[in-house]
Formats: C-alpha cells, structure tokens, sequence
C-alpha cells in the first residue's frame, strides 16, 4: 500500500531524511518511533504530498504522493491536530466528509465512535486537547481510507481513550487498512503494533517485528527470582545471582542462556516462591539501535 | 462543485459566528442611512430623481468601502489557514487548491452580497420615501450594485493573494491595509497630481483615461458616473467618464475580479505547508 524507497530530504543543511526506505502492506500497523526531530513528521508530510523528498520514490496506493488517487486512499492525522474554533464538531466532520464526497448526515456516528457525542454541538474553540485529537481521528476515519498516516495520535489522550484508539486501528487492520503512526510513547505500541521502524537523526536504523529486534539486538534478558528471608542468601549464591534487598535475586542472561537459567532455578524448589522473566524493553532496544547507528 | 459548496457553506458560517457578516451589514446600513439624510435636500435643480442621486452619493462611498470590505473579510483566508495550522490536514483531502479558495471566495462574495442589498436597500428606501419617482432610478442602482460585487470581487482576490504571500494574519491585514491605501487613495492623488502638472497636455487626454479604467476602484467610478444621468453633477473625473465608454470600464472590472483571483490562486499554489 505504500512504499518508501530511498528516501531523502534536506532543508537546507538539515538532513531531515536519509536513504529511508520502508514499506507497509495492507492490514499491517507499523509505529515508527524516533526522538524528537529525528524526521518522523518529516517523512509522513512527503508521504502525503505535503512537501517533496529531495530525492528518491514513494508510491502510495500505487500513485506518486500528492496524487488524486493517493490522497482519496489516504487518511492523516497531523501532529497536533488543528480545527477552525468558530466550527462546532459535527460542522467540523461534516465539512470533511462532503470533500470526500460522502453524506454530512453519517458525522454524528463518527463522533460517537470516537466518544465525542457529548460535544459534537459545541465549538472545537471549547474543546480541550485530547477532544480536539479526537476530532482528529474522526475525520481520519472517514470513507475506510486504505492508508492512515498518524503523527503521534495518542499525545493528549488519557489511557482509557488510547486504549479506545488502539481497539479502533486493530478493526481497521483488521479491514485491511495500512496504518503508519508515530509515536515517543514506546511501551504503548508494544502490544499494538505489527512492526517496529526506529529513526535517528533521518536514518532508519531498525525495521522489523519486535521479536526479531530482540534477537538481533541480542540485549541480555532479566530474570527475577523471589525466595523467601531465610533462603534468599542460599538462593543467590547457587544460581550466581544478585541479591537485591530481604527476599529477591535478580540474574540477566543471554537470549540463548534463558531456558537453562530457568532450568536451574526451577531445581531449587521449594526454596523459591516465584519467577519473574523481563525481556528487553522497548526502551532499551531503542537506546540500542539508535546507538548502535552513532558508531 | 460539492466540495466547493462544501467549503462555501462553512466558510459562511465561519463568517457569521467570527461577526464578519453583523459588522459589514452594519457598516454599509449606517453608511447609507448617514448619505441618505445629507442628502434629503430638495434637488429639483439638478433634474434626476432621488434615487439617481442617491446612486451617485452611493458610488463614491461604495469605492472607499467595498473595497475596504473586501480586504477585511479576505485578509486571513490563507495566512489564518497557516496560523492556525489547519492548512495541511485540508491539503491531504482530494480537494484542488482551486476548489479551496473557490469555496472562500463564493461564502465571502455572498456576505459581501448581503451588507451591500441592506446598505443600498436602505438608501432605495429612503430615496422612495422622499421622491415617488425614484424608480426611474432603479436600473441605476442595480447596475451600482452588480458592479459593486464586481469591485469587491477583485479585491477580495487581492486580499487572498496579500494573505497567500503574508502567510502570518499580522503582515497580511498590514499589507491589506497598504493595498487599500495605494489603490483607493494615493492612486488618485498620483494622477491628479500628474493631471496638474500636465496641464490639459497629451498626458491628460491620453494616457489618464487609461490609467483610470488600470485601476479597478476608478473603473467602478467610471462606470457608475458615466452610466449615470446625475455624473454631471456629481462627479470630479466626469470629464475622463465622457471619453471612456462604460463597456469599457466594466470590462476591466470584469478583468480584475477574474485577474485577482487567478492572482489569488497563483499565490496560494505555491504556499509550501
Ligand atoms: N520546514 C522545515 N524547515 C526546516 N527544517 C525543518 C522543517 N521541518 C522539519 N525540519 C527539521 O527536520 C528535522 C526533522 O523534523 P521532524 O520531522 O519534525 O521530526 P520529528 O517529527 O521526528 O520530531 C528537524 O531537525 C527539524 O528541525
Ligand atoms: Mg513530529
């Protein structure tokens, strides 16, 4: 649904992007993560037609960005997103579903799905940030747009609402939408998502499932045992652990060395009241690719 | 054309709940009601109707004002759009910029359309009120106002253009304001400076009138005084209005309102979100 393949754009002599290619199939949700200014707005506004990339080719919907056909199969959410405060919510979507050619009558549903049914009649000029993102993600639903183009949708947005929004882009993935969204909260795309592209300073420096960017990051897993006052001391010394405070041994280990880790605790028995396995965060294999795209 | 209809009918709305609608109605109304009382003088001398007197009385105020109107309403249009950040989102819809500024254009024609039937109705009434047979001014007045949507169509092109080009709502209302200055008032201080120092040379008989119809704010005086039985009476560059017929000079006005919004659009396909 979209393809991105060499990708750069310079403002000056400000290298925005940098050789990014990247592609999102239909039904897939990729979070492309990135600190700020590390080109994650830059790189969704060329997809769209908003600015042009200096050089190299996307294909949106199998047309050049910015095309008719491209912009009819595409939804986007801007980074904060902005209304005109004079409009109530439903004039609002109103006026975005008649440019897409669609009745004004069917922004009442939209609003409701997006839990703003209380204010559809009320001025966005009232709304507070998180209800202005919804109105966001309302009009980015409009018409089952083939791809969706999010820059950091859930900023403002209380946990029970992102919650909301990531059970929204599961159904339309599960329709078949291609969605790219952007984000700097890393724990919540974890579950979310279907892929992980991570830029730096214009470069992507990772692309794939966050499986694989755990094993090829090779980042040491963490295993924290719980044993009981009196064993805690035995505990620590048979497995070669650290003794954290009265009653628990943290150990890390390599992705390879996990199962004969756990064998090993599971042969002390009764000596251990519980086991707790933390793989690498998220954050850690971000910290990881991004410096490993330093060196 | 939905789409542009779309966009004309929020824009609308944008206009009516921003006042832009209450204050431009309220000007014109108070306008006219003002010229309509200094002008209740008997005027048997000059030998037209009221109404046709009135007209003339309108034109020079409707040159000042509609254009004034025009930028005041027009001034924001795409540096507000920036402002405010909502020009990108529009722009990732399968809506030209053509149609965009297409459905600006038409809302912020109509509220213009509005003030203009109320200030000049007023005046209509009032002229009726004190001389029965003002109809016979009525095909005066009509042309007054058609022509007067025309003036205001050219600016609000140049308005456009001005706020395409400002990009930020503070430069665009200053170089509105500048617009209006050149246009309206030191245009003609030019030329009747250069009329002056020419002294009924070629100059005068040659180039001026053509310099008049260049600007479409005397091309509308033109046309209405030259158009009008009362320009005898009432107007300063009657002499110019003798040589130049009114086809003409509606024709340039006809060419400014199409011109600035070609102008409009030129500026605003290259604003860069
Ligand atoms: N219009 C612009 N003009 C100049 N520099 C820009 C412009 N837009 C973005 N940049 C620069 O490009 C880099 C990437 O910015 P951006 O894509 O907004 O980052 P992110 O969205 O990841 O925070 C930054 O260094 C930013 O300053
Ligand atoms: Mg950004």
């Amino acid at each position: 649904m979209l393809t991105c393949s060499r990708v750069t754009r310079t403002f000056g002599a400000v290298e925005a992007l940098r050789d990014v290619s990247l592609a999102v199939a239909e039904g897939e949700r990729v979070a492309l993560l990135g600190h700020n200014g590390a080109g994650k707005s830059t790189l969704m506004k060329t997809i769209l037609g908003l600015i042009p990339a200096t050089s190299g080719e996307i294909r949106v919907a199998g047309a050049a960005p910015g095309d008719r056909a491209a912009r009819e199969a595409t939804a986007y959410l801007p980074e904060n997103a902005a209304f005109h405060p004079a409009l109530t919510g439903r004039e609002q979507i109103a006026l975005y579903l008649r440019l897409r050619g669609e009745p004004a009558s069917k922004a009442g549903a939209l609003l409701e799905r997006v839990g703003l049914e209380q204010a559809a009649d009320r001025r966005i000029g009232t709304y507070s940030k998180g209800m202005r993102q919804r109105v966001g993600l309302a009009q980015a639903l409009i018409g089952r747009p083939r791809l969706m183009v999010l820059d950091e949708p859930t900023s403002g947005l209380d946990p029970v609402s992102r919650r909301e929004f990531y059970a929204i882009l599961a159904d339309l993935a599960r329709d078949g939408t291609a969605i790219l969204l952007s984000s700097h909260a890393l724990t919540e795309v974890e579950a979310r998502t279907d892929r992980i592209a991570i830029l730096s300073k214009g470069r992507l420096v990772a692309n794939d499932t966050l499986a694989n960017l755990r094993r090829e990051a090779g980042l040491p897993i963490q295993i924290q045992v719980a044993a009981r006052p009196d064993t805690v001391g035995d505990v620590a010394r048979r497995l070669d652990g650290t003794r954290v405070n009265g009653v628990r041994v943290d150990l890390t280990c390599a992705h390879g060395e996990k199962l004969s880790r756990l064998g090993q605790i599971a042969r002390l028995g009764g000596m251990i009241e519980d086991v707790e396995v933390i793989p690498p965060s998220l954050e850690d294999l971000y910290t990881h690719f991004s410096r490993r795209a330093d060196q | 054309m939905t789409r542009v209809m779309a966009g004309a009918g929020s824009e609308i709305r944008i206009a009516m709940r921003n006042r832009w609608v209450a204050i431009a109605v309220a000007m014109m109304a108070l306008f006219a009601l003002v010229l309509s009382a200094a002008g209740s003088a008997p005027t048997g001398q000059i030998g037209a109707d009221k109404l046709s007197v009135t007209v003339a009385s309108l034109t020079s105020l409707a040159v000042y004002l509609v254009p004034l109107l025009a930028l005041l309403i027009s001034f924001d249009a795409v540096a507000g759009e920036i402002e405010r950040g909502t020009l990108p989102l529009i722009l990732t819809y399968p809506v030209s910029r053509g149609e965009i500024l297409a459905g600006k254009f038409l809302a912020h024609l109509a509220v213009l359309g509005i003030a203009l039937l109320t200030g000049y109705g007023v005046a209509a009434l009032a002229a009726f009120a004190f001389d029965p047979g003002a109809a016979a001014g009525m095909h005066a007045l009509v042309r007054l106002l058609l022509s007067s949507l025309l003036l205001g169509a050219a600016f609000l092109g140049a308005g456009y253009a001005v706020s395409a080009v400002s990009r930020r709502p503070g430069a665009a209302a200053g170089a509105a304001i500048g617009l209006w200055l050149v246009f309206v008032v030191l245009y003609d201080l030019g030329l009747l400076a250069a009329v002056i120092a020419d002294g009924g040379g070629p100059f005068t008989t040659r180039v001026f009138p053509w310099l008049l119809l260049a600007n479409p704010a005397d091309a509308f005086r033109l046309y209405n005084l030259a158009a009008s039985e009362a320009a005898g009476a009432a107007a300063g560059v009657a002499g110019a209005a003798q040589t130049i017929p009114p086809a003409l000079a509606l024709s340039s006005l006809l060419v400014w309102a199409a011109g600035g919004f070609a102008l409009a659009l030129l500026a605003f396909r290259r604003v860069r979100p």
